[in-house]
Parts: structure tokens; sequence; C-alpha cells
């Protein structure tokens, strides 16, 4: 394998050459705020605020789906790159329903954490306030449409990680929602085996545990960190 | 030096706002010693008056009411602080806006939850109309400084209030100062 040099920020940085962007930045203790990415699942590239400049490009490229290059020059928080991140942040709280002050994940939601990162103190765009449904029909879980960044995070830990493959998306555009099998009440589900891995894996309020009241919702990430290092390595560390 | 004119407005909010400004507790004495307190509802005033410094103003713009005392407020003050999430984001207040307009949010409040006498309130001039669509005071007016939180601790609303005391615009950045619930 061989080895590639490229700088972040100015600082010269080596990396494994499968290794992206975002993971070369992440060893070298450099941030890149992220959103649908999540470690031990395939990157999807989705919500875009991993974007970063790469020199001799106009074009700005996902940190999570790029692959670092020999000599690449990366910028990863200039001044457009932070403008394009709070309104991508923002676009995410003007088309859903956020109402973090009666949510489940107040106080433990990476949205909200990037908001605050972004120092988006209000939302400049109209909020949409679309009408989204909550289903709450799982035995256990529960899924709150309105707070869901579409991030397929939890499709991909559900397909990826338990194979059970429940969720999937349905519809275009701005009815784009995430749906279990065949677009029926999760309850009803015949295959997921309630494992609670979307639970851990959903970056906000959107799955819950049934139950769980205001700031409530706690997601343990390091369960998915411990199933993926035992699936991959085969090492179990209790 | 002059004393700045403060008020606090009470829009489409549920009053925790102005219970949280309570919660500066002494601060309040450092603040009565520096401002004077012109319109709010802590003070029997009826009429809000010409030329105020700063005003706080909480809630969202819910109703008809609303709507012609922001106009008011934003011509009459030179600083505009939306208080707490209800007026910078539509929050709890705002939770209506996916039933699409007034009318159904009054037959479902006054109708079909209704235990005795299902009525909707009609009375012109008393009971202010509520808007079809809930939306944060930004939406209406422009606002100059945004103080989230539901409530904006009182930690958050010293550090809002004593840069401006000073004539200094206050820097809120932070899970501190910005986070939102
Ligand atoms: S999901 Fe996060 S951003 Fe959305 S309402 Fe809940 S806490 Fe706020
Ligand atoms: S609980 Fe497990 S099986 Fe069921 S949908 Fe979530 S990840 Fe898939
Ligand atoms: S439910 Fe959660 S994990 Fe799934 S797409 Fe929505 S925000 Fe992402
Ligand atoms: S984290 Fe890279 S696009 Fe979402």
């Amino acid at each position: 394998m061989t080895v590639k040099t490229l700088t972040i920020n100015g600082q010269l940085i080596s990396a494994r050459e499968d290794e992206t962007v975002l993971e070369a930045a992440r060893d070298a203790g450099i941030h890149i705020p992220t959103l649908c990415y999540l470690e031990g699942v395939s990157e999807v590239g989705a919500c875009r605020l991993c974007l970063v400049e790469i020199a001799g490009s106009n074009k700005l490229q996902p940190a999570c789906v790029t692959k670092v290059a020999e000599g690449m020059e990366i910028q990863t928080n200039s001044e457009r790159l932070q403008k394009y991140r709070r309104t991508i942040v923002e676009m995410l709280f003007a088309e859903g329903n956020h109402i973090c002050s009666v949510c489940v994940a107040n106080g433990n939601c990476e949205l909200q954490d990037l908001a605050i990162e972004m120092g988006m103190d209000h939302v400049r765009l109209d909020y949409h306030f679309p009408d989204r449904k909550v289903d709450v029909s799982h035995d256990r879980f529960g899924i709150d449409h309105n707070r869901c960044v579409l991030c397929t995070r939890c499709v991909r830990v559900c397909d990826e990680i338990e194979g059970a493959h429940t969720w999937d998306m349905a519809g275009r555009g701005t009815n784009s929602h995430v749906i279990t099998d065949l677009n029926q009440p999760w309850g009803t589900s015949q295959t997921c085996t309630s494992c609670g891995k979307c639970v851990n894996a959903c970056p906000t309020g959107a799955i819950f545990y049934k139950g769980s009241s205001i700031g409530e919702m706690k997601h343990d990430r390091a369960k998915l960190d411990f199933l993926v290092t035992a699936r991959e390595k085969q090492q179990w560390n209790f | 030096m002059t004393r700045l004119k403060l008020a606090t407005v009470w829009l489409g909010g549920c009053s925790g706002c102005h219970m949280s400004f309570l919660d500066l507790d002494e601060w309040l004495f450092d603040l009565a010693a520096q401002v004077d307190l012109v319109y709010s509802p802590f003070m029997d005033t009826k009429e809000y008056p010409e030329g105020v410094d700063v005003v706080l103003i909480e809630g969202a713009i819910a109703n008809e009411e609303h709507l012609h005392m922001i106009k008011t407020v934003r011509e009459r003050s030179q600083i505009l602080i939306s208080f707490g999430d209800c007026a910078v984001t539509g929050n709890v207040t705002a939770l209506r806006n996916p039933l699409g307009s007034a009318e159904p949010v009054l037959q479902r409040c006054y109708i079909e939850a209704a235990d005795i006498h299902p009525q909707i309130p009609q009375e012109p001039g008393i009971v202010p109309q509520l808007l079809d669509r809930v939306t944060p005071v930004h939406a209406v007016v422009p606002v100059d400084i945004y103080l989230p939180g539901c409530p904006p601790s009182a930690t958050r609303i010293k550090a809002a209030l004593e840069p401006i005391l000073h004539g200094e615009t206050p820097q809120l950045a932070g899970r501190e100062f910005i986070k939102f619930g």
C-alpha cells in the first residue's frame, strides 16, 4: 500500500491511498463537519456538510467520498464553506419541523450540534411546516418523520450491519421519506428484528425509544462501533 | 450618559421567557440602576412609547394583534431582540402550522375537543383573529439580535443585555448561548 502526501489547511498530512479525505483529516485531528457519514457503514455523500475545497478545482467535493491523492491541497473551513454549511443546516431546519424544545433528542442531537457549530442563531429561510406523520406502531421504537433529515443512516445500518434491510427511501423531492418494508407501519414489518441499531444510528430525534420524554433520547454510537469491530476484525472488546 | 429606555413585549408565547428574565435575580437591581423600563407586562402601561432603545420580544406572530403590535414596536425601537425560541423560530406556537390554516385549528380546539358548549369565540375588537400561519418575528420585521432558547437562561439574557448597556453589540455563540430548545 502506498502512502499519499497532501496538505489540509496548510498542514502536511500523509494518508493511505485508500483513505478518504475525511478519514485522513480525522486521523490528523482536523475536524470536518458531517451528518450522513457514520463510521462502519458505507458512505453516500448525501448531506454535503463535509464539502471541502481542493486547489485547482472550482467544484467543491464531499470529503467523505473523495479519495486522497498525491499533492492535494485541501481547505476545510474557508469563508465560502462556512457560508454554505450554515445554509445547508438552515435548509434542514426549514424543510422539517424541528421544535427542539419538545423533542426527545434535545441536547443529544447531531443536527442541533451542527447548528451550534455553524453559529446558527436563527433560520433566514422560510419554514415549510410540512404535514408529516409519526409512526409508533412498533412495540419498542417510534419514528417521527418531522425530525428526519433523510441521511439514510438507518437504511444503511439496518441493511449493512443487521442484514435486515427493513428501511428504505420512498418519494421524491420534498415528498422523500424513509419507509419500513413495503411502506407499511413499522409494527407490521416482517423483516425488523427489533435490534435497535437504527435507533442508535439516527443523528436526530427521528427514531427513538418509545416512552422517551423531551431530551431523554440518547444515542449509543459505541454499540455500533462494537458490532463493526466484531464483524470486521473478529474482536469482541468488552 | 442618558439612561437606556428598555421595553419587553409578550406576543405569541407562554410567558416563560419573561419568567426567565425574572431569574436574573440580583442583577435586576444593577439593570434597574442603568435603564428605564418603559413598557412591559411587568408594569401597567397601555401604549407602546416612542423612542425605545432596546426591546425584548417574546413570542411568535400568531394573530392580528401581534402583527399590529410588532409593526408599532419596530417603528418605535432602536434595537429589537428576538427573545426566545417562539420569537426566533415559531417554536411551540407554530406547532399548529402543519394543520394548514386558522380554521382547522379553531375547529380542533373549540369544536372537536370541547366537552361542553362547542363554539368558536367571535368577539370582533376583543378577541383578535388568528393568522393562518404563525411566523417568527424576523419573517415580519427586521430583527437586530437573536436570543434563542426555550426559554433563554438568565445567563444568556444577561450576555445579550450587558454589552448593549455599554454600547456594544453582543456576540452570542456556542452551546451555552445559541442552542435551541
Ligand atoms: S431532531 Fe434535533 S434539531 Fe430537530 S427538533 Fe430534535 S433536537 Fe432539534
Ligand atoms: S430495529 Fe434493527 S432490524 Fe429493525 S429496522 Fe431497526 S435496524 Fe432494522
Ligand atoms: S430516520 Fe434518522 S437515520 Fe433515518 S434517514 Fe431520518 S434522520 Fe436519518
Ligand atoms: S458527511 Fe459527507 S456528504 Fe454527508
